[in-house]
């Protein structure tokens, strides 16, 4: 089993400079995707019906944080995908890096989180399976493994439907799904002496021309969202004032009835 | 052949897709499409028709349940056969996957969820899209072709039906899913129409008890709306099976609501589009208010009857 995991910008803690309106990420305090921690915990829950759990990660040094937190909840091994040449990848390079990740563990069941909390694409997950062959199940809130297959419940916008594929799949999990355990003291420390795998471009047998080919998207900007409201405060003696005000002022906005 | 192609299983949002692809279209000098995917789906592609030059049909008995490995399938070997220059794909939870899968097989770039989308001088696809929770706008360019963004629901204007398209059906390798559907279960309806609602009412902390909802409910009513509620009272207290926001539902009504809803980051991403936003809340310095357009410091349990009263009596 292979669960993929994002050392992501923790977006809470993101500070905008107030002068040109850019968004500071130099520096900017990071996390494990909120989504990415359960598929950690599907995985961990997983092992034991005698499952082995293998974390990976795309990213750089500091990634490996996501990857011990990813050991310290339970999964067996790590491994960190990175290389100059791997930098500002989109989705179609990060989730190729994966599958090449992949062709080499060879797991029966891949977990990804639904989306990342920073870029919100929610695409290297269906992208992965691409690469692979695999069939994906997306916004899965429960998932059992029953003989060779996996049967998952997936939330869409009108209705709930219940699947069933058969191994190897890809699976991408929302938030409903379970809560992550939070890992003790002792399985931190334990965490942190074990071995993380870093493989490169050789250690993944990529192809450097084709990685750079695989650079569909490019970011050209990166502002913080004008936002142009009235923000006129609705002022009144009572609650029947306040509401009374309020009714004529939708009311010219032509937004009641 | 080169075009603009739009692609969603909900018809509406087709429409509204090509009414930004005709734009796009126009700039490039190219014609505008769509693709109608499913089992029998003859009555969408006439619909599709009055507002596309060309409607590429695949009907199979495969198709009638969306697989999104089966759909992205069919749409890469249409691509490949009519080498579209741009797809839009209509960003709902399956569009968006399949719009990943698709680009995944055609090897190139996926701009997913644009507010904004436009060609540059050299005909390529620009889009805005948020990151960072609804912090910052991204400005993106597709590098390779054709392609792909995704666009949600009401984001652009429903196409004028002044055209009378070609319809052509397309005879391609289907396949079967590799994914089996067990059973369906619809969730229940108000939540259905969130997305196209004209007036939300949206619940967030501030809420004690879950019967407090009724109280918005009968306000929703008095304004033609629905309601909705911010993630915790829906992830903590399991109150609804979804939420308004970044990772629930967007959207895009022309007034919205917020009742103790304190503005989380994710929250007011999901809004934002919003015509006209108003917030009720008894904390002065709640985020909600830095993006509202009304805002109304007091105890919603107080402000909430009145309103409900004054609306029945003045507007609505």
């Amino acid at each position: 089993m292979m669960v993929c995991v994002k050392y992501a910008i923790n977006v809470d803690e993101l500070k905008v400079d107030r002068e040109s309106g850019r968004v500071i990420t130099t520096g900017a305090s990071r996390k494990t995707s909120d989504f990415d921690r359960n598929a950690v915990e599907e995985a961990v829950k997983l092992k034991e019906q005698g499952w082995e759990a293998v974390a990976v990660t795309v990213g750089d040094e500091q990634s490996k944080m996501a990857l011990r937190e990813a050991l310290a909840m339970g999964v067996d091994s790590a491994y960190l995908l990175t290389d100059e040449r791997f930098k500002e990848l989109d989705t179609l390079g990060t989730s190729y890096l994966l599958a090449k990740a992949a062709e080499k563990l060879k797991p029966d069941l891949i977990l990804c989180g639904e989306a990342s909390i920073d870029s919100f694409s929610g695409q290297v997950g269906p992208r992965l399976a691409e690469w692979l062959g695999i069939p994906h199940i997306a916004y899965a809130r429960s998932l059992r493994v029953d003989g060779d297959s996996v049967v998952v419940e997936r939330g869409l916008e009108d209705r709930v439907e219940v699947v069933r594929a058969r191994m190897p799949v890809l699976v991408s999990v929302t938030r409903e799904i379970n809560q992550p355990r939070t890992p003790s003291l002792m399985a931190i420390m334990k965490a942190s002496r074990k071995e993380i795998a870093v493989w490169g471009v050789e250690e993944l047998g990529v192809e450097v021309g084709e990685l750079e080919r695989l650079r569909g998207v490019e970011v050209v900007g990166v502002q913080a969202p004008r936002v142009e409201r009235k923000a006129i405060t609705i002022e009144g003696e009572t609650a029947r004032e306040i509401a009374e005000q309020l009714v004529k002022a939708l009311l010219k906005e032509g937004v009641l009835g | 052949m080169t075009g603009v192609w739009v692609y969603s299983e909900r018809e509406e949002l087709a429409l509204e897709l090509l009414g930004k692809a005709s734009e796009l279209a126009g700039k490039l000098g190219v014609e505008v499409a769509a693709v109608a995917l499913g089992s029998g789906v003859e009555a969408v592609a006439q619909g599709l028709s009055k507002a596309a030059d060309r409607v590429y049909v695949v009907d199979a008995p495969q198709l009638g349940w969306f697989e999104a490995g089966v759909y992205a399938h069919v749409l890469s070997q249409l691509a490949r056969r009519y080498e579209p220059d741009i797809i839009l794909i209509g960003s709902t939870k399956r569009g968006k996957e399949v719009a990943a899968r698709l680009a995944t097989r055609l090897r190139v770039g996926c701009i997913p969820d644009c507010l904004r989308v436009d060609v540059d001088g050299e005909g390529r696809l620009v889009a805005d899209r948020l990151v960072y929770g609804g912090r910052a706008v991204s400005t993106q360019v597709c590098r390779s072709k054709p392609a792909v963004a995704t666009i949600p629901p009401r984001t652009f204007e429903r196409a004028e039906e002044t055209r009378a398209g070609e319809i052509v059906k397309v005879d391609v390798e289907v396949g079967e899913p590799a994914v089996s559907l067990v059973e369906t279960r619809m969730k229940e309806a108000p939540e259905v129409n969130i997305e196209e609602a004209d007036v939300v009412v949206c619940g967030g902390r501030g809420i004690e008890k879950k019967e407090d909802l009724r109280m918005l409910e009968e306000l929703a009513e008095a304004l033609g709306g629905v309601v909705g509620v911010t993630r915790p009272l829906a992830e903590d207290r399991g109150w609804f099976t979804e939420w308004v926001g970044l990772s629930g539902r967007k959207v895009k009504p022309t007034l919205y609501i917020g009742v103790g809803v304190s503005g989380a980051i994710q929250h007011v991403a999901g809004i934002r589009d919003s015509k006209v936003i108003v917030a009720v809340n008894k904390d002065p310095e709640a985020p909600i208010f830095q993006v509202a357009d009304y805002i109304v410091v007091g105890d919603l349990y107080e402000i909430i009857p009145a309103l409900i009263e004054a609306v029945k009596k003045g507007g609505g």
